[in-house]
């Protein structure tokens, strides 16, 4: 899946991370809720993965798990050459520098007590020996970089705007000069002409720091704009990861399918030609998930295989994965191009 | 934030003047008679030119109007005098039925012994009450929470006319550790003297700090539990800062906001004295003269006593509420 030839900055294999459901008088442990489930992808040096999927599907914890924010129940994950899957918390906090966060609410991810030299200066008071002019330098130059004004900093966050406070939030994920960021729906708090101020910030602190984002998102055509490669997730797994093109162009999977025909088209004469594929019913609840494919149950294509046997999660064309039984190599040749197909080179 | 304060005093004013008419209205009303206690052989005639010698022959208005002059001008004004060796500085004073000497001297007698004891409960509740919150909200459900919330409820909802006299009965009869009778009069003079002192305090104050703190570690408990899982949180482990730095600086430093106010507003009840239990142990403290006043229909003392109160609690109000402006940058007056 990868074309630069080198190893992956991070590697996930086999991740599961499930929430103990405690019931009863005496808080008996009677389920998990399979938050993620078992998924695995690789993300290069200097690229964009994008993750979507529905509300609920699993997408914030699986960024939450790769950062082992939490404490994973099973699966590996390697982030620029060090598994980090079980280390203890000590030696997890010096990792931490490397790998960093951008929250979904710009609001609640900053300490209210705190001002913004402060919020940003914290993790440069933990990892690195800086004397207090040294370390005001250096907030003044990640404010630069994120685009506030040097005077903001001896205020404190309830004073600024949505997208000031984004803002805030990326200078102190920058502040460690980490190598990898988890975009944790960093625009959906947000108000649409921010949207593109805050994404288009992201994409050329990419280009200046050589970033790598695990950009989640629900937001379909904020995900074609930034990302390099897209996951798709429904229920806790990963259904389909491709090349972006590849995958707004070519989608494999019956959900990806519905999820893409759900973006309006700007075009009207094309959006009403357009089919729309309506999924009927809801989501499976997380801690009772189907037998066989997760998406059975909703699925406009299912039979009774997909009722019995999980398919596999397998790659089905160069840098094309997914998992349906129904796509196979033979499905891929007659799978029809899409008109205006553009590959990207 | 000072305009607000000033402006918070002078609205003080008003609402302490209508809170001065109220105190005298419903103590007027009180069928309490200041003759009563005295010995039944004295003729009814007596009585009534004892009450009338009192004033309280006088219209209500001239009553109130003649305290008010007493409190708010004749005590000031005296205390400035004296100080300043201007004048006499004997002016009329408010003076209490049953002794005859000036109410604020009372109180002025009384208040160590309640500030001694009952503001060190209130300090030794603060202190056991701030960890036992912390730690129980950290560790939510653990043993420790479940006793901690079992030893509040138990602070919380048996009075302290029982512990007290519980504690009593155990340290001081079947024991006789500590002495169960607050002797006012000891002085403290040597290292002999200061562990009496301590003595005669450890009982009175550990009842007291039981019900504070249970109250308290609540709070703090319920602000914790509040702030732990607040996206700022992670945040900040995600920065990968030590558990310690997350807990003592980011949760802790936000969950104190209310619980500083909640202990602000609880320090009027200091002053109040813990009516019921000076009267356990025998302090002779302000909770204490309050009730020999009531009881002794002695009016002038209650009725001042009970300003006074009212002016803490307004102060106290006022003090918690600056203390939030000050602490929570999110809210500014003005």
């Amino acid at each position: 899946m990868s074309d630069t030839g080198g190893q992956p900055l991070v590697q996930v294999r086999g991740l599961k991370m499930h929430f103990p459901i405690y019931a009863g008088i005496f808080r008996r442990h009677v389920g998990d809720i399979k938050a993620v489930d078992d998924i695995s992808l690789d993300i290069n040096e200097s690229e964009t993965l994008g993750l979507v999927g529905e509300s609920g599907c699993g997408k914030s914890t699986a960024g939450r798990a790769v950062l082992r924010l939490y404490d994973i129940t099973d699966g590996s994950i390697t982030v620029d050459g060090t598994d980090i899957s079980d280390v203890d918390k000590e030696k997890l906090r010096h990792l931490r520098p490397k790998m960093q966060m951008i929250f979904q609410d710009p609001q609640a991810s900053l300490n209210p007590r705190m001002t913004v030299a402060g919020i940003i200066g914290e993790p440069l008071v933990e990892h690195m020996s800086l004397s207090r002019s040294e370390r005001l330098e250096r907030v003044y130059q990640l404010m630069d970089a994120v685009g506030l004004n040097r005077s903001f900093a001896d205020r404190y966050p309830h004073e600024f705007s949505g997208g000031q406070r984004q803002r805030i939030g990326i200078a102190r994920a920058l502040a460690l000069n980490p190598k990898f960021i988890v975009c944790d729906e960093p625009i959906a708090a947000l108000d649409v002409s921010i949207q593109a101020q805050v994404v288009n910030l992201l994409e050329d602190l990419q280009e200046q720091f050589g970033l790598t984002y695990l950009f989640i998102s629900h937001d379909l055509s904020m995900v074609r704009h930034i990302a390099d490669r897209v996951a798709v997730m429904y229920l806790g797994k990963i259904v389909e990861l491709a090349p972006r093109d590849d995958l707004y162009e070519r989608p494999l999977h019956p959900y990806t399918q519905a999820l893409l025909s759900a973006v309006p088209e700007p075009d009207p004469v094309r959006e009403a030609e357009r089919k729309h594929i309506i999924l009927t019913g809801d989501v499976p609840s997380p801690s009772n998930a189907p037998i066989g494919c997760n998406f059975c149950t909703r699925c406009p294509r299912a039979e009774q295989i997909c009722r019995e046997i999980e398919p596999e999660f397998r790659q089905v064309e160069k840098g094309h994965y997914t998992a349906c039984h129904f796509v196979g190599d033979t499905e891929i040749k007659t799978a029809e191009p899409t008109a205006g197909e553009r590959v990207k080179p | 934030m000072l305009n607000y304060t000033i402006r918070r005093l002078l609205l003080a004013i008003p609402t302490l003047i209508a809170i001065s008419l109220i105190i005298f209205l419903l103590l007027d009303l009180a069928p309490s008679d200041p003759t009563a206690n005295l010995p039944l052989t004295i003729p009814p005639e007596v009585r009534e030119k004892i009450r009338q010698s009192l004033g309280l022959g006088d219209p209500i208005y001239i009553r109130y109007l003649l305290w008010c002059k007493q409190f708010f001008i004749n005590e000031p004004l005296n205390i400035l005098e004296q100080w300043l060796g201007w004048g006499e500085g004997d002016r009329l004073r408010v003076l209490s039925w049953q002794t005859r000497s000036p109410v604020v001297d009372l109180i002025v007698e009384r208040t160590p012994q309640t500030l001694w004891v009952v503001g060190m409960s209130y300090v030794v509740g603060v202190a056991i009450a701030l960890p036992i919150g912390i730690i129980s909200a950290y560790r939510q459900y653990s043993w420790f929470d479940q006793i901690g919330t079992f030893v509040s409820m138990v602070g919380f909802s048996v009075p302290t006319f029982f512990t007290g006299v519980l504690v009593i009965v155990i340290f001081s009869v079947w024991l006789g550790w500590f002495p169960s009778i607050y002797d006012t009069t000891h002085e403290v003079t040597d290292w002999e003297s200061f562990l009496f002192q301590v003595r005669q305090m450890i009982m009175p104050v550990a009842v007291l700090a039981l019900f504070n703190a249970a109250q308290i570690s609540r709070f703090m408990r319920a602000s914790m539990l509040d702030n732990l899982n607040q996206d700022y949180v992670r945040t900040a482990r995600a920065k990968g800062l030590r558990e310690r730095t997350v807990v003592l600086i980011h949760v802790l430093r936000n969950s104190l906001i209310p619980v500083v106010t909640v202990i602000a507003l609880g320090v009027p009840q200091i002053f109040g004295g813990a009516i019921i239990t000076e009267q356990v142990f025998k302090v002779n403290g302000l909770g204490q003269l309050l009730i020999i006043s009531i009881q002794g229909g002695d009016l002038p003392t209650v009725q001042t006593l009970t300003f006074i109160f009212a002016v803490l609690i307004i102060v106290f109000n006022l003090v918690a509420d600056v203390l939030y402006g000050i602490l929570d940058p999110r809210i500014r007056y003005d």
